[in-house]
């Protein structure tokens, strides 16, 4: 099988100061992988350089399309990016409001995803949206109702649901359950595991939350200072960790 | 199915002053299809550690750990996830799940896993799941709350839900009543009478005598600087 994310040597710089330095992976379909490390680890940026919202400096991010097989995204012209972005790729937010259209209808938040990949039929439009909603748990009757009268739960799963909508094959998230009061972030949790096993969805996740990535990623790597320190299965990772870092981080954590 | 060999394993405590601890050297063991063999030896002596090697939880210093085709001391995370997907079960003492996902779905999650149609898992989860006495009203419930002795019976369920043909199980019958140990008993018979390959601590010894081949005491391969 190919992989269907190959990264190698990605480095970011800002200045002199190092945003991510030589990261490289592959992912294969299917395949959740969870970034961990604390505030300036440098996470973000290399999520970000890998989405296609920051240029990296140097390294390539290759791709396996529907059509042309492996493409280095960071390469290729700024429509293809936009439509792999549109299509493929998902891309879920910390803050819901990033990823969200605040004041257009939870329906048409979904539905204009949809009509970026050219669906123009509004009763399906509607429909597929209505399907959505209600897998990500949200009441048929809140489709006109905007987001910023929904909780902020809500407004997660709705961010999820219009991510997902056009069948995306690599999610990015960032932090997805950061912010999220802890029963609300198990509700999403379960969520996540569920529509990564029925879709077969690759996913990056990053965060900062053990926990999170115990359950929810099959394999993790632990960045510091823009370095990865280390890889591996992520129980493996978390129960023998080898680096000193990664002791310390596993170690910090507080028992409930 | 699973062979052990010449295998050792350290810990370095990188904020602890760098302390590298030896736990064990030169283990050896093999286990064929259709055997169980108990792990034995006092507290401490790495029983548990040997195990989760075998699974590929801890990572191996040196040596081999082949299960099926695969080396485990030596593979990549993706071919252990798949190993641990189709050919090697794992029991442990501790559920681990996601909150608020129900009981049947957290036992038939292996079967799904593996591509098993859904209502046929959950049909095989309620089945193993009635066996182990668990009572139907709590099968809807997540397992979070549930006492310690159906908690690891939860755990027993979704271990042997699918047919793996390698099982390592971590003290199975620790908290159990008599009828329930019975019921895991036969369990563990069944799994070898269709050729599984079993690795096992068990503190119980009437169980261990009852359903193991052989034992191996793990006090062999402590390293002699620990003790």
């Amino acid at each position: 099988m190919n992989p269907l994310l190959n990264v190698t040597g990605v480095s970011k710089f800002y200045g002199n100061r190092i945003g991510c330095k030589d990261v490289s992976f592959d992912l294969y379909p299917g395949e959740v992988m969870g970034i961990v490390g604390e505030s300036g680890s440098g996470k973000s940026t290399l999520l970000n350089c890998l989405a296609g919202h920051l240029g990296p400096d140097t390294g390539a991010v290759n791709f396996d399309t529907r059509i042309e097989g492996m493409r280095d995204t960071i390469t290729m012209s700024e429509p293809e990016r936009r439509m792999l972005s549109r299509t493929d790729w998902a891309f879920v937010h910390q803050h819901a409001r990033d990823g969200l259209r605040m004041n257009v209808s939870a329906g048409g938040n979904v539905g204009e995803r949809l009509m970026a990949v050219g669906a123009r039929h509004y009763g399906e439009i509607r429909d597929q949206a209505t399907d959505w909603l209600s897998r990500v748990e949200i009441n048929a009757d809140r489709v006109d109702d905007r987001p910023s009268a929904f909780s902020g739960g809500m407004q997660q799963r709705l961010q999820i649901a219009r991510n997902l909508v056009t069948g995306p094959r690599l999610v990015f998230m960032d932090e997805p359950t950061g912010g999220l009061d802890v029963s609300v972030q198990a509700r999403l949790l379960d969520l996540l595991r569920g529509l990564v096993r029925e879709m077969n969805l690759s996913a990056i996740i990053v965060t900062h939350d053990l926990a999170v990535v115990r359950l929810l990623a099959d394999r993790l790597m632990v960045m510091k200072d823009g370095h990865v320190v280390e890889t591996g299965l992520t129980d493996q990772v978390l129960d023998d960790p080898q680096h000193g870092y990664t002791q310390l981080l596993v170690s910090s954590v507080l028992q409930v | 199915m699973i062979t052990v060999d010449n295998v050792s394993k350290s810990f370095t405590l990188h904020n602890q002053g760098v302390a590298t601890i030896p736990v064990m050297v030169g283990a050896s063991l093999q286990v064929q299809a259709g055997e169980c063999v108990a792990l034995v030896g006092q507290s401490g002596s790495g029983k548990s550690t040997l195990m989760r090697m075998i699974y590929g939880n801890y990572l191996t210093a040196s040596g081999r750990i082949m299960v099926g085709d695969l080396d485990v001391a030596a593979a990549a995370p993706r071919d252990i996830l798949a190993l641990r997907r189709y050919t090697l079960g794992y029991v442990s003492q501790f559920l681990r799940v996601v909150p608020r996902v129900p009981t049947v779905e957290v036992v038939a999650e292996p079967l799904l896993a593996t591509g098993t149609g859904r209502s046929a898992a959950i049909a095989r989860a309620e089945v193993l799941l009635d066996n182990l006495n668990i009572p139907e009203r709590l099968w809807s419930l997540s397992p979070t709350t549930f006492s310690g002795g159906e908690q690891q019976r939860v755990n027993i369920a979704r271990g042997f839900a699918y047919n793996y043909p390698a099982l390592l199980l971590d003290e199975p019958t620790a908290s159990l009543d008599g009828v329930n140990r019975e019921v895991v008993m036969s369990m563990i018979e069944e799994a070898k009478a269709r050729g599984a390959s079993i690795v096992g601590i068990f503190h119980d010894e009437a169980a261990r005598d009852r359903v193991c081949d052989r034992e191996i005491d793990v006090t062999g391969f402590t390293p002699r600087t620990a003790i």
